[in-house]
């Protein structure tokens, strides 16, 4: 039976897209881990949500019951049109041997080397987009400053052109934020794969030091890489590189916006930014993902059978209180830290090295020129969620 | 003190490497190894103790020789 109207009961009814939920998921969380700490849900097509660390570990390591042939928090509506993707996103939506050899492809791009080459220029961004409001007094820290960082980032790796970003942002905002509006799916994945075909092209004719360029010009089992693939992978990058870090880069400024003292001990003590990145990304992890079960399995006393969905929820195994002491406080100095923001096991995320980067450069720039902050007011933080979590307006006064 | 790496659990994360660059080292490919043979010099204990408890793969231990 499936439910419509408000949730009653978490544990046999969620939403992800609860606007109470987006807003404030903690004490949710905390009510699932204790009481269930498997909910199930008849919305939205079905699912099983995880909450603990050890369920969500544990099925992010068992690749044989949960397969990650899909991955969307919140499924295609039936009418959705062909999508254009034949191979899907690799690796993040393949199991291996596709998964394997797609993942290698990738992660060099992704390379702590790699990584501390294009940290100058992220910089250099930061500080850009911080000359555009310095003297306004006033700012929103999503919009004018965490959503214009990652999607630069991503075109000057993916090798196309930054002057689009603010199309590429459209596009992926369609896919994630409107999962469940399939026009706006239909219209953010079809612009992706229309431009991204179109850039392949251009590369196979004219090669650059690029992602595309190199993926376009690589052999797989002794022939060329399929045009579908190299899409697939490419469109991966564009999708799961902006909307995802700039979520982080977001959450954390809105906390810091929220908690002065926090702030303020970090301009004092900037030592601590590495352990403080780590529990901002602990703290306010922005994605969940999706896993379809293989063969009928009980999981924690739970019956699930072959196609059910099953969420990986990595931002409430990041707050659960058998793993983390004070589990529900932002700890800067925490040492201990095992969390899993980047997921866990084989698809670990292949950019967490540049999300680290990313918000550690935009963080400690953001400090380093507005060290003293709060929310303005003027107007309401909203908040992005199901498969991604992140503020989306963050209207910020300054001096 | 010596430590190891289990290639077969690590899967890239880095945290080891961001914490302690002198005992750790990753490939291209994001797998970590540890520096030499792992001993661990007294200076370097804390850190390399660090990188067992940041570990989300549970993937660095200590070497009982």
């Amino acid at each position: 039976m499936a439910h419509d109207g408000p949730v009653i009961d978490w544990a046999t009814d969620f939403d992800v897209m609860d606007p109470g939920y987006v807003l404030d998921p903690f004490p949710i969380w905390d009510e699932l881990r204790a009481k269930c700490p498997v909910a199930r849900t008849d919305r939205r097509k079905g699912a099983w949500l995880l909450t603990t660390y050890a369920d969500v570990t544990e099925a992010a390591h068992d690749i044989e019951t949960f397969s990650s042939l899909k991955v969307g928090v919140i499924p295609p509506t039936d009418d959705a049109p062909n999508l254009g993707l034949p191979f899907g996103l690799p690796p993040i939506s393949a199991d291996p041997p596709l998964h394997t050899w797609t993942r290698r492809l990738l992660l060099p791009w992704f390379s702590n080397t790699r990584v501390a080459s294009l940290e100058p220029m992220t910089r250099q961004l930061c500080e850009r987009l911080i000359d555009g409001f310095a003297g306004n007094g006033h700012a929103d820290a999503a919009a004018d400053y965490a959503q214009q960082i990652p999607v630069r980032v991503i075109a000057k790796t993916l090798g196309v052109p930054d002057t689009l970003s603010d199309t590429f942002t459209g596009w992926v905002r369609d896919v994630l934020e409107f999962a469940d509006d399939p026009v706006k799916v239909a219209r953010g994945r079809q612009g992706i794969v229309n431009y991204l075909l179109e850039e392949i092209d251009r590369r196979k004719a004219d090669p650059r030091d690029d992602l595309i360029s190199s993926l376009v010009q690589t052999e797989h089992d002794d022939a060329p890489v399929e045009d579908g693939v190299v899409l697939g992978i490419a469109s991966l990058v564009l999708i799961a590189g902006i909307d995802t870090t700039w979520s982080a880069i977001g959450s954390t400024l809105w906390h810091l916006a929220t908690h002065p003292e926090h702030a303020q001990r970090l301009v004092s003590e900037p030592q601590l930014l590495p352990t403080a990145v780590e529990e901002f990304l602990r703290a306010y992890s922005p994605v969940t993902m999706a896993r379809v079960v293989t063969s009928d399995t009980e999981f924690k006393g739970c019956p699930m059978h072959t196609g059910d969905k099953v969420l990986m929820n990595f931002p409430a195994a990041n707050r659960d209180p058998e793993v983390f002491d004070r589990a529900d406080e932002v700890v800067l100095d925490r040492a201990h830290n095992r969390h899993v923001a980047f997921g866990s096991g084989i698809h670990r995320c292949a950019g967490s090295n540049l999300a680290r980067m990313e918000l550690s450069v935009a963080l400690e720039t953001w400090l380093r020129r507005i060290p003293v902050f709060g929310l303005s007011g003027d107007h309401a933080v909203t908040w992005a969620g199901g498969q991604v979590r992140g503020p989306r307006s963050i209207p910020v006064v300054f001096r | 003190m010596r430590i190891a790496v289990d290639a077969q659990k690590c899967q890239g994360h880095a945290r080891c490497y961001a914490l302690s660059p002198e005992l750790f080292s990753v490939d291209d490919y994001g797998q970590a190894s540890v520096n030499g043979d792992g001993t661990v010099p007294p200076e370097l204990v804390e850190k390399a103790e660090l990188a067992i408890a940041n570990c989300p793969e549970f993937a660095i231990s200590v070497v009982d020789d």
